[in-house]
């Protein structure tokens, strides 16, 4: 990581035109999420992404930023063993003081923006065809709030985890610059709390056999998805080295490089795997892969050179196909998305990968640190508070509304008006 | 058994708060802090058993 220094007007524009592209990266898995989904919940599925995306940003806008706070803003902070322990930031509520920041922490704050929306979005895929759009909202304004805030402000708000470093001498600190722990283990590590919760769609695990194969009803959406991700992981990847890792300009398309190529591995590795496993490649565990690439390279794309970028992907896309598998069949794990396998594992993946290839001493005991504290803390912190908003607004739909699909029951009306629905034989 | 498993995650994550803040030495940090992920690794195999067992028990 570079040492920080002001950003010039061409950086900070080309920063700003980087995060304009991010979102893309929000459409992209909202397509891939909704294409693995039924097809009598799609409509509910591309509709609960906007509106995850939407109450995520206004309730961070409302509390969570001030709490996510800034490097050089106001903060809780003990003082323990002899150094400082910075853990909450206590900056103004509703975004008091935006305008006053300089230009670099008004980046920082819009990238946040996206990133929370990111981690309120992957668990909307975790619980499709079952969990009802209020109860995703609620969880959303939570992640909002107070999860994120909590990750965010301790990766980047000048928290104890940044300043490992600094206090510790480890490395520079636990780094993150494209929110693979704050944005997609944090989303991922949700989304298995949420599956835990709402449990399995009906007819998923019988009583006898194996797990029922509940495929997505279109894979084209998933495909597609995956290309539109792409585009903003790119912008997203290159604005976090701006912003969090202070990569200068020469080095952006070295960061863009790997980013294209831990993905480009991944669905290598995914489909070689799938074509092993299964005869043929399947289309939405490649689509899986390359996703995992994806969310390997937030963390280490501004770290790796180019072949540790393709080996880095080619691990997560190896070990994607498998994961999904191991909690189907074996863990009774329902997740029509794949967030847990993509993104918590994959993110986590990245994490400790960025340690292994940073060459500061000690940066792999700060990234351990830091993977320590997203699943010792972040799960069983989200677990809790869904268990608990689980109780005042029921997470799963009632049986008849799941068999009717979420279109017809949420929405009044279904996706493609047009079609005829097939019978699900699973409900026999 | 679920919430034990995840009660047990915290424990590992002030397991390797504490070897910030007890050893200076890099190796030994690192040895208590993999130790500390070692509890958490538990604690979700603990989580996740519970999940199946309460799943198992639903259908019977």
């Amino acid at each position: 990581m570079n040492p920080p220094m002001p950003l010039s007007d061409p950086l900070f524009a080309l920063a700003l035109a980087l995060l304009l592209l991010a979102p893309l990266a929000l459409a992209g898995v909202a397509l891939v999420n909704t294409g693995l989904g039924r097809s009598r919940s799609a409509a509910q599925a591309m509709l609960g992404s906007l509106a995850m995306v939407s109450v995520a940003a206004l309730a961070f806008a409302v509390a969570g930023v001030a709490l996510a706070g800034g490097p050089n803003d106001a903060s809780y902070t003990v003082q323990l063993a002899g150094k400082s322990w910075n853990w909450l930031g206590a900056s103004p509520l509703l975004l008091g003081g935006f305008g006053l920041a300089g230009p670099q922490q008004q980046l920082a704050v819009l990238f946040e923006f996206l990133a929370v929306a990111m981690a309120a979005l992957l668990p909307w895929g975790s619980g499709a065809d079952r969990w009802r759009l209020p109860a995703g909202c609620a969880a959303a304004a939570v992640t909002g709030t107070l999860v994120f805030p909590l990750v965010a402000h301790w990766t980047w708000g000048g928290g104890w985890l940044a300043q490992l470093g600094a206090n510790f001498g480890l490395g520079a600190g636990f780094v993150d610059g494209g929110g693979a722990g704050a944005a997609h283990v944090l989303g991922g590590v949700s989304a298995l709390a949420l599956v835990w919760i709402a449990g399995p769609r009906r007819g998923k695990f019988p009583r006898e056999g194996l797990a029922t194969a509940l495929p997505g009803h279109n894979v084209v959406y998933v495909l597609f998805g995956c290309l539109v991700a792409l585009v903003g992981w790119l912008g997203w990847n290159l604005a976090g080295a701006v912003i969090w890792l202070h990569t200068p300009l020469y080095g952006l398309p070295a960061v863009a490089l790997n980013t294209l190529l831990a993905a480009a591995g991944a669905l290598a590795a995914t489909f070689a795997v799938t074509r092993i496993r299964f005869g043929k490649p399947d289309a939405s565990l490649c689509a899986n892969g390359w996703l995992a690439g994806l969310v390997t390279s937030c963390a280490c794309a501004g770290i790796a050179r180019p072949w540790e970028a393709i080996m880095v992907g080619l691990v997560a896309g190896a070990g994607t196909p498998l994961l999904v598998e191991l909690m189907e069949l074996a863990l009774s794990i329902d997740d029509p998305s794949g967030a847990i396998a993509v993104h918590a594992a994959g993110g986590l993946w990245g994490l400790l990968a960025a340690g292994f290839l940073a060459p500061q001493a000690g940066q792999l005991v700060a990234q351990l640190v830091g993977i320590a504290a997203l699943l010792g803390v972040a799960l069983p912190l989200v677990y809790l508070l869904f268990w608990l908003l689980d109780k005042a607004i029921p997470f799963r739909v009632d049986p008849d509304g799941e068999r009717i699909g979420m279109d017809l029951h949420e929405l009044g009306g279904g996706a493609y008006p047009d079609f005829v629905i097939h019978r699900d034989e699973s409900y026999k | 058994m679920k919430l034990a498993g995840l009660l047990v995650m915290p424990a590992g994550f002030f397991l390797s708060l504490a070897a910030l803040a007890l050893f200076p030495a890099l190796t030994q940090r690192a040895a208590f802090v993999v130790c500390g992920l070692a509890v958490e690794g538990l604690g979700l195999a603990v989580a996740v058993r519970g999940h199946m067992g309460a799943r198992r028990e639903g259908e019977q």
